[in-house]
């Protein structure tokens, strides 16, 4: 079954229309890479497969279930890393961790090693008690990812993970999110192309609210295209006038 | 759920010193008025003694206090709520709850909750305060009862009304600034409403909590503070659910 799928989803912000007509697919074990310039409604996309904002047509399936019938059932597969990680600065990073347990209803006996799990997994091991406020870029972004997979949740999205790191921090990050990709489905937006060839299973690339391209990584290596030259030909290029 | 997220207002309200330093002072500002209150009952009390049916401590030392305890929370409310929506909204931090699988109405009333429990607090230091005098007097328990409640039921208004305010915005200043201007026209309405009598003191809040400060617990007082609340908290989930829509 697909993990996600997203029928015609379309979202106009006043007489604006941010994306329009996307259709997305996640299968089951898969790490997507979704690209776009910035402004191309990435952000938007995922904050609608999310919950987040009610798409203005269009119909969003989580593992089945239906996001706007059922938006309470569908969330509990969804675990979600915003483009600003969502962190209470104020809190300990356990405290932070368990009430996003809680809060994905996770049984008050499994709360102590779902929170042992995912700091050994985003290796927040010796910082727990620590303020989130206090520490490190890459580390809060850890805990974002954290926050994200602590109810080991079917499809994890996660929109610009990378932005702001070092490069010892990105390279930690990307280990992180490729282990994730075993155990979960993933989206992955990101504007680093060799990021997406080195661990995404397929590519889609949206363009002025449109999805423009989509191919998996192997086929796009069998055919000996390069990512990048596809990337700015399609996002390059003027669009023809606006269909109303 | 409720509760879980009550829960975590409080936590993330007791870590900041915002909510020490507001007891700390809404405490002082109460204490002080009661030891005023005390020093009066004390000078007069041998005139008190001529009287027929004198007034006794109750109504003399502790029904003052409530009355201001109940301006001091309304002063108060602004900072608190300004906390619930807009700064969570300032902070990014909104997507964290909206994302997990909550619904809305859990959302917002486990916001009003935390908030009301760290309000319970102070309703309860000033009810201390007032049972302190035990000690050298007997004391109008239904008269201290109906004070708390009254304090209590004007209280969840207050912050109701901020919650609300605060949906509306994601700038925390003006979510402040938004409460307290609220506050204030529904206190002048108390004022106007002294002066020509009119049909406006029914919409005063103050106005509806006179009676419980003189010991009536009328039951259309109970109803117009508990439809305030309600309408507030109705609203603000309106406003939060319209905004995942068109927002």
């Amino acid at each position: 079954m697909l993990t996600i799928s997203a029928c015609n989803l379309s979202r106009n912000f006043g007489t604006y229309t941010a994306v329009r007509g996307v259709n997305l697919e996640l299968n089951n074990g898969e790490v997507l890479g979704f690209l776009g310039p910035n402004g191309a409604g990435k952000s938007t996309t995922m904050r609608m497969l999310t919950g987040n904002l009610a798409p203005s047509s269009g119909s969003v399936k989580i593992c089945g279930v239906d996001l706007l019938d059922d938006p309470l059932g569908a969330k509990k597969h969804i675990g979600y890393l915003p483009e600003t990680p969502p962190l209470y600065r104020e809190l300990t990073v356990n405290e932070y961790l368990l009430l996003a347990a809680k809060l994905h209803r996770i049984n008050n006996n499994k709360l102590l090693s779902a929170l042992e799990a995912v700091k050994l997994q985003c290796g927040l091991i010796d910082v727990g008690k620590n303020l989130i406020g206090s520490l490190s870029k890459g580390y809060q972004q850890r805990v974002g990812i954290a926050q994200a997979i602590i109810h080991s949740p079917k499809a994890v999205i996660l929109d610009e993970p990378t932005v702001g790191l070092d490069p010892n921090q990105m390279r930690e990050i990307l280990f992180l999110i490729r282990e994730l990709g075993t155990s979960h489905s993933v989206v992955l937006s990101t504007h680093i192309l060799t990021v997406v060839e080195s661990i995404c299973d397929r590519v889609q690339i949206m363009h002025q609210g449109q999805m423009v391209f989509t191919d998996t990584i192997i086929s796009l290596k069998q055919k000996k295209i390069n990512l990048e030259e596809i990337f700015s030909q399609l996002t390059l290029k003027r669009t023809p006038e606006k269909k109303t | 759920m409720i509760l879980i997220i009550a829960n975590k207002e409080l936590k993330t309200l007791f870590a900041s010193p915002l909510a020490w330093t507001l007891l700390a002072l809404m405490q002082l500002v109460l204490a002080w008025i009661f030891l005023g209150r005390l020093d009066a009952f004390l000078e007069i009390q041998s005139q008190l003694i001529q009287i027929a049916n004198p007034p006794g401590v109750t109504e003399v030392i502790a029904a003052p206090v409530f009355a201001m305890a109940a301006v001091v929370l309304m002063m108060a409310t602004p900072l608190l709520t300004m906390k619930l929506i807009a700064e969570e909204r300032h902070n990014n931090t909104m997507t964290f709850l909206l994302s997990a699988p909550v619904s809305i109405t859990d959302i917002v009333l486990g916001k009003f909750l935390g908030l009301m429990i760290f309000f319970s607090t102070v309703i309860g230091l000033v009810l201390a305060l007032s049972i302190s005098l035990l000690a050298g007097s007997s004391l109008d328990f239904g008269l201290l009862l109906s004070n708390t409640t009254g304090v209590f039921l004007i209280a969840a208004c207050f912050a109701s009304l901020g919650l609300f305010i605060s949906c509306l915005t994601a700038q925390p200043a003006i979510a402040a600034a938004g409460a307290l201007g609220a506050l204030l026209l529904l206190w002048a309405v108390d004022i106007a409403a002294n002066e020509i009598n009119s049909f406006l003191g029914f919409f005063s809040l103050l106005k509806h909590f006179e009676n419980f400060n003189r010991g009536i617990i009328d039951s259309s007082d109970l109803v117009y503070f508990i439809l305030f609340t309600l309408t507030f908290l109705v609203l603000s989930i309106r406003k939060l659910d319209g905004e995942r829509l068109r927002g």
